[in-house]
């Protein structure tokens, strides 16, 4: 055991924090464009300078790297601390770019992947619907090949991003007459294509971060489907195998603990500071044990997967969502119920929306819904909790469907 | 960075395993429980062979010169096992000699205490639930200790004790006519706790902040043996429930059991790194020590002790009866959650460390 990166990796930590020193923030006439171009224009240097997303092959942008996750651990650090804009859509960095390198063509990854690490397009998931969530292999919107094209009906749900991305990779019904997973195919649809809508979702805490997306003879080309007809199942699990590449990020949930202990600084309760209470220290302690184990069975897995033993925690792989978003609802519990009054109060629109940074009241008060969504996007609790009796535990799988 | 266990821990540890498996099923934790004790002094010898009674001593008095981690992975394993030994008591009192003993005193306990020849523990408790050092009252006055100690485990038969004093310092007491071991009612019959009366015994001072080693080794012990105890409970939980069958199929098909279960692995299992930590901090981060030794025992008995509860409650009827395994674990973890004081008092040892 020891806790040290040790003098390679704080040399790259080194490299990493002088490169956002000089970097950002944009100087000159750079820092007058947009939000988005700015961060495009980062991204652009810090692939470059192979710090970004270095294990993608050179050929689409990244610098072919062998895959180190404490390299990108020590990476990904240094860059949350300097506060550059690294995080493009998740949806196309960690999803689609991974996917098309295991499963697209030479044409396709050429395409998008390295546009997709930029930012300069940005996707959604097509993959939830109305009448598929957890069941998601019982998905019904449809494909039909004419011509050269493919022809798109149905219906998506639950898409984040959708009003704002250039592309949607998703999972439609190509063979109809194959069962379930059978007849699914992975495609790859322009937002922009006619016949194509996207209407918000308003969520309970006000913001609009989903979308529903409507298809009604949407027409793109046959050759955006990634993987052979019929194999959009297999293709869109590929990704997982990717997902380890978002373990290990308890950033957020220190982010959010710290700005916690914070509050109960600032706050008064029977006229001294709240977390001079017993009952405030009691339930802050308790948040801060959940918090640091979360912590530490993440340095176990990165451990454990650099030293390809990742079978020895699979039970803190596969506890981890469940683990962080009980997490994330206990520390949004706790504010709330340091700052009560705010919890009367609507949020103000720009608080409902997630990714904002200050932690106002409004904003707890939205974090406090918010961090229900959590439990239900990516696999929804109770999904996690089949997965970690049949998986850690050895029970018996639920029953399947039998097949239609 | 590397988090994990080097070959030798993790080759202690499989030995430990292996011993316990092979030599302290649940029909001997049981033996014990029913009042047949003549299993405790032969699994006490397997642990003397296997080195582990010195295990943190100096290797210059006959110990192995390992770390607070390496005592916590046996006691992982003996919690697993429910294994009936006097070892927490020992551990911690050699453990103390090891860190804090001056020369002389060294030289007279470790080879003994290595070998076991000497069997220690210690005095910590007095009446009230007063655990932590600043509560203790026993007087040490002119190399004599007086006063009542209660909960001190594996007293019956110790030659040497490690007593806690008024003002936070510890005393070395040897067993003796001035030292009167009273029978008390212990819940966790595997680790029988006795009341020790101590009447101006002689004494010698261990100098130094050895009470605050004293309480993060112990927190870290009891995380680890709570830690142990609870993943077997899941285990044989899960187990149990493939084989009882109702409604003509096996329980474990039952997906709200399937997922009482998967909450309890949520709960318990991340928390493995906090008490490894402890134990690393302890030798390694000293800065760091008593934060994270209060977070394991806070954190991880209460986890366990509610994963015992729901184990329990899984089996159903059974599940409440002396015959039944899983009241010997659940007692288990009793003992490591209130010994040394209920989760409470290490949350507010947390949050005082925190400076909040």
């Amino acid at each position: 055991m020891n806790l040290r990166f040790g003098e390679e990796y704080e040399k790259l930590r080194e490299s990493v924090r002088a490169f956002c020193t000089e970097s950002w923030p944009l100087q000159g006439g750079e820092a007058e464009l947009g939000e988005r171009e700015q961060g495009i224009l980062w991204r652009k240097r810090a692939l470059e300078a192979g710090i970004l997303y270095r294990t993608v092959p050179s050929e689409y942008g990244g610098a072919g790297a062998e895959p180190d996750v404490m390299a990108e651990t020590v990476i990904r650090q240094e860059l949350d601390r300097a506060g550059v804009p690294h995080r493009a859509s998740v949806q196309g960095t960690h999803m689609l770019v991974p996917t098309l390198l295991e499963c697209g063509t030479e044409e396709q990854r050429r395409e998008y992947i390295e546009r997709t690490l930029t930012g300069e397009l940005l996707w959604c998931q097509g993959y939830s619907e109305p009448g598929a969530g957890s069941d998601l292999a019982s998905l019904q919107s449809r494909a039909e090949l004419d011509g050269d094209e493919w022809v798109l009906n149905g219906q998506k749900i639950w898409t984040s991003n959708a009003d704002v991305a250039d592309m949607m990779f998703g999972l439609f019904r190509t063979e109809p007459e194959q069962p379930r997973h059978g007849g699914i195919s992975y495609l790859l649809v322009p937002m922009s294509a006619p016949g194509l809508d996207v209407r918000p979702l308003k969520m309970m805490q006000g913001g609009r971060d989903f979308c529903e997306v409507f298809f009604d003879g949407v027409r793109i080309p046959a050759r955006n489907i990634v993987g052979a007809r019929g194999d959009g199942w297999q293709v869109s699990r590929s990704t997982l195998k990717h997902e380890r590449m978002l373990i290990g990020d308890t950033h957020a949930s220190r982010t959010s603990f710290d700005a916690l202990v914070a509050l109960a600084r600032e706050v008064r309760k029977d006229g001294r500071p709240a977390i001079a209470d017993s009952g405030v220290r009691q339930r802050l302690a308790s948040v801060a044990g959940y918090l640091a184990a979360q912590e530490w069975a993440v340095a176990r897995m990165l451990t454990a997967m650099h030293q390809n033993r990742d079978m020895e925690v699979i039970s803190e792989l596969l506890t981890t969502k469940l683990s962080s978003t009980n997490l994330q609802q206990q520390i949004a519990k706790l504010a709330l119920d340091l700052i009560p009054d705010a919890g009367l109060r609507e949020p103000a629109p720009d608080e409902a929306m997630m990714g904002i940074r200050a932690f106002t009241p409004g904003r707890w008060v939205s974090q406090y819904m918010f961090t229900l969504a959590q439990s239900i996007a990516g696999g929804t609790s109770n999904v996690q909790r089949n997965l970690i009796g049949e998986r850690v535990l050895g029970l018996p799988r639920d029953p399947r469907p039998p097949a239609a | 960075m590397d988090f994990s266990l080097s070959e030798e821990q993790e080759l202690l540890q499989s030995t430990v395993r292996s011993f316990v498996e092979r030599e302290c099923d649940p029909r001997t934790a049981h033996a014990v429980f029913d009042g047949e004790r003549t299993a405790v002094a032969s699994l006490w010898a397997g642990l003397v062979d296997m080195g582990l009674p010195g295990l943190s001593l100096p290797e210059a008095h006959g110990g192995s010169g390992r770390e607070l981690l390496d005592l916590a992975l046996v006691a992982e394993e003996l919690g697993r096992g429910a294994v009936p030994v006097p070892f927490l008591g020992h551990a911690l009192a050699a453990l103390v000699l090891a860190r804090h003993g001056s020369e002389a005193q060294q030289a007279t306990w470790s080879p003994g205490l290595a070998s076991g020849g000497v069997r220690a523990t210690v005095a910590l408790a007095e009446n009230g639930g007063c655990w932590l050092p600043g509560e203790w009252g026993a007087e040490l006055e002119d190399g004599r200790v007086t006063g009542r100690k209660t909960f001190v485990p594996e007293a019956d038969g110790a030659d040497l004790f490690v007593v806690g004093c008024r003002g936070g310092g510890l005393a070395l007491v040897e067993g003796g006519s001035s030292v009167r071991v009273e029978e008390g009612s212990t819940l966790d019959r595997g680790r029988p706790l006795y009341s020790v009366v101590f009447e101006a015994a002689p004494a010698e001072v261990v100098e130094g902040a050895a009470a605050v080693t004293l309480i993060d080794a112990a927190s870290t012990l009891l995380a680890a043996d709570a830690f142990g105890a609870a993943h077997r409970l899941i285990r044989a939980t899960a187990a149990y429930l493939q084989t009882r069958e109702q409604f003509g199929r096996p329980l474990a098909t039952f997906q709200g059991l399937k997922h009482q279960l998967a909450n309890m692995v949520a709960e318990l299992d991340p928390s493995r790194g906090l008490w490894w930590y402890a134990g690393h901090a302890f030798d390694h981060a000293p800065a760091e020590a008593s934060r994270a030794a209060a977070l394991a025992k806070a954190h991880i008995t209460e986890r366990a002790q509610q994963v015992a509860r729901d184990c329990v409650e899984a089996h159903g009827g059974i599940g409440f009866t002396w015959e039944c395994d899983v009241q010997i674990w659940f007692k288990r973890v009793m003992f490591d959650r209130l010994w040394l004081g209920a989760p409470d008092a290490h949350r507010e040892r947390y949050a005082a460390l925190e400076g909040w």
